[in-house]
């Protein structure tokens, strides 16, 4: 480490207050979402290092609060956290008190109380992110909040969009299949509209939500797609007889994607976990089209954007941090 | 004041004049600045410069005095939940609302199903209660939509009507027999429309607000096809049904159909859907989460046309008191329901009358001989020879809502640090001064 870097956190530096928290994506703006893209590529030069560890949240406390299941996104946050050298303290509700009956307040107040600087949570239900905030002098960031938001997970998928395309004006994307039980859909529409690209939804016709952005259950239309996002089918969250489709046979046959119904040159993205040869073609979800791998490898550099971002200043010195480290 | 139906509250009534106000009363024609002087819970005097008669004397120049309101809509949560609201603090706070009675919904723990429960309640009221309160019991035993309850005991032992309110009577032939049956009690059947295999999983109106903040979605159909069915039956059968708590466009114009046809249906609506729409569900605040929701602005428009024009003749508060742990929630897990008697009066004043989008004297009769009629209760008026039952508001003070400040037990309000127009000065109930400022 160089003694010369200057992002360290030793002297705290204050807050912007005008996005203390990422909850959703309506907090940032396009150049909110250039910078942390911005960021997160400089990152990503630093993990093609030996030494991928930076010094730049050392001392920081990033806590983790998840009260639903996740690989992809509680990992990268915790390796996100390390390699800034920043200390974690991982919360899960199952084995704790939340088992005893606490309340989502009085588990934010308690782990408050060990004063850290950013608050991750996942949790079931729309909103938990904000009870959070408002209880904890902690930055808040939504790892996903039921069928809400799942902010980091949008600005990943940018990123890999980026990556693979090039840019993201103008860009064609078809997010295909369970829409209404996905909260990484709803940030993703939003996250698209922000810097200019196009969506189109397309699934069963009791899946696709009203006024998010255009929408037929016509499989055609992800023919002028360049990227072809593919939705899980959340059956966890919908309720028993709900008849959403008569069964996932029949989803299959119309709505999943196989090598047959793509075109050459089109990408295929999918949040994870895959159910394979549901909604996604093990034949594709395998191939060189499949974007799935850097999904995740952009999930980690972007949430260290979005941890570094929450933390200090600004944009400049992340160069600073990741060139002289 | 109970015209055939029981309402139990204070035994003892007041002396007292009233100076100088501006007094009000739609339905009667009354309309001058006058004193008001009440002799023994009863409306001895309306004149100038009448005698005091030693009564007490409350002050009234540059204020309105009006009919007191009937709130047919009311939760006590008692029995079971007295943690958040008691009979006390309930009409505590109904009186400083202006109301000079209430019913209470039958939905406690236990539910108001069985006579021995409701004559308990009556009893506890007749010590506890600062204003008039009738006992709405259940139309279903256990509000299971399944066995009628025992309606001509319910109906003897007092019970001020019948409902299932907080669930629907979802089978149509249970609905058809209850009002079939009531027939025997006189009584109003006052129902919640909702269709609950299109409402499960909803909390929020299914539309583009639920589907971008990814909550379950409450469609208008859940209310409008029920509203639809309860309507045709009352048509069928000839009786007399009270819609509650309206909130969707389809709703009021199946009503002014029905009404129309000469069908006995009568409307109500709450503030808080004639205030909000589900825009303010953007910020996941537990206090606009209600059942039904909060609609479009479409629905919300009728809903102010449908009261204007006289299709819907009730407004109600719907008070629904929760403790504040149970609101401390994210949105889906926090329960259905704000308060509202404390608040009703000042807040229509405020969002609807001072902006001239309904005029004063039908608010007054919404909330007052509108809901006596509905329910089949004495009408609160201005004329001597009446009960007391009068409320003086002084509509050029303002207020601010604070948690702090309400004589309910419970502050989950959707009105929380909002400064309010109109203040709430006397409350005479029954001829009992049930609130002074």
């Amino acid at each position: 480490m160089s003694p010369e870097l200057r992002v360290v956190g030793d002297e705290p530096l204050p807050p912007r207050p005008e996005r203390r928290h990422l909850l959703e994506i309506g907090d940032l703006d396009r150049d909110d979402v250039e910078r942390l893209l911005a960021t997160a590529a400089s990152f990503a030069r630093s993990q093609q290092r030996e030494t991928k560890k930076l010094p730049t949240l050392r001392g920081r406390l990033v806590v983790s609060m998840f009260y639903e299941s996740s690989t992809r996104t509680s990992s990268s946050f915790e390796l996100a956290a390390k390699r800034l050298s920043a200390d974690t303290l991982a919360f899960k509700s199952s084995g704790s008190s939340v088992e005893k009956g606490e309340s989502l307040k009085d588990t934010a107040l308690t782990l408050s109380a060990y004063d850290p600087d950013v608050i991750v949570i996942r949790h079931p239900q729309v909103g938990a992110p904000r009870l959070v905030a408002d209880h904890t002098a902690a930055h808040v960031v939504n790892a996903g909040d039921g069928k809400h938001q799942h902010p980091t997970q949008a600005l990943l998928d940018l990123y890999a969009m980026r990556e693979a395309t090039g840019n993201l004006a103008g860009l064609q994307v078809a997010i295909v299949g369970d829409v209404l039980h996905s909260r990484v859909a709803r940030s993703l529409v939003q996250a698209l509209g922000l810097v200019g690209a196009h969506v189109v939804l397309v699934g069963p016709p009791g899946l696709l939500p009203e006024g998010l952005a255009p929408s037929t259950h016509e499989l055609d239309a992800i023919t002028s797609a360049d990227i072809v996002y593919v939705l899980r089918m959340q059956q966890e969250r919908m309720l028993e007889g709900a008849n959403f489709v008569p069964s996932l046979r029949e989803y299959t046959a119309r709505w999943g994607i196989t090598p047959e119904r793509l075109r050459a040159g089109q990408r295929v993205m999918h949040p994870g976990p895959i159910n394979r040869g549901v909604e996604l073609d093990p034949r594709v979800a395998d191939s060189p089209a499949a974007l799935v791998v850097d999904q995740v490898r952009a999930g980690l550099v972007v949430r260290m954007a979005v941890l570094y971002d929450l933390l200090t200043t600004g944009p400049v010195s992340v160069e600073t941090a990741a060139e002289v480290a | 004041m109970s015209g055939g139906v029981l309402l139990a509250g204070p035994a003892h009534v007041d002396d007292l004049v009233i100076r100088g106000a501006r007094l009000l009363d739609p339905v009667e024609g009354v309309e001058t600045v006058a004193d008001v002087r009440v002799d023994a819970g009863v409306i001895a005097a309306i004149g100038s410069d009448l005698e005091t008669n030693g009564h007490r004397v409350f002050d009234g120049e540059n204020q309105l005095l009006v009919p007191a309101f009937v709130d047919p809509h009311v939760h006590l949560r008692t029995p079971g939940r007295e943690d958040e609201e008691t009979i006390e603090s309930g009409t505590a706070a109904a009186a400083a609302g202006g109301y000079c009675a209430i019913l209470a919904m039958p939905n406690t723990d236990p539910i108001v199903d069985d006579a021995e429960v409701l004559r308990g309640l009556i009893e506890r009221a007749e010590h506890e209660a600062r204003v008039p309160v009738g006992f709405m019991a259940a139309i279903t035993k256990a509000q299971a939509g399944a066995e009628l309850a025992e309606l001509g005991e319910l109906a003897a032992a007092g019970a001020a009507g019948f409902t299932d309110d907080g669930r629907p009577v979802a089978a149509a032939g249970v609905m058809r027999r209850a009002l079939q049956y009531n027939a025997i009690t006189g009584r109003t059947i006052a129902v919640h429309c909702e269709e609950p295999t299109l409402t499960r999983g909803g909390h929020a109106h299914e539309g583009p607000v639920a589907a971008e903040l990814g909550l379950g979605g409450w469609p208008s159909l859940g209310e409008s096809l029920m509203v639809g069915r309860d309507l045709a039956l009352a048509e069928e059968i000839g009786m007399r049904i009270h819609l509650m708590h309206l909130s969707a466009r389809e709703s009021v114009e199946l009503l002014q159909r029905a009404r129309a046809a000469g069908v006995q249906g009568t409307g109500e609506v709450t503030p808080h859907h004639l205030c909000l729409t589900d825009e303010a569900v953007r910020t996941l605040d537990p206090n606009v989460k209600m059942n039904p929701p909060l609609r479009s602005e479409a629905d919300r428009i009728a809903l102010l046309d449908a009261l204007r024009d006289g299709t819907v003749t009730v407004i109600a508060t719907d008070h629904a008191p929760h403790s504040r742990e149970e609101k401390e929630a994210p949105f889906e897990e926090a329960p259905f329901g704000v308060t509202g008697l404390e608040t009703a009066f000042s807040v229509l004043y405020t969002h609807l009358v001072e902006p001239g989008l309904l005029p004063l004297e039908t608010l007054l009769e919404r909330m007052s001989a509108g809901p006596a009629a509905a329910f089949g209760l004495e009408r609160p008026r201005l004329a001597v020879g009446a009960p007391a039952n009068l409320v003086l508001l002084d509509t050029a003070k303002s207020w601010v809502v604070r948690s702090d400040g309400f004589r309910s037990r419970s502050s989950n309000s959707w009105l929380l640090g909002k400064t309010l127009r109109g203040t709430v000065t006397l409350t005479v109930a029954a001829g009992t001064i049930a609130h002074t400022a």
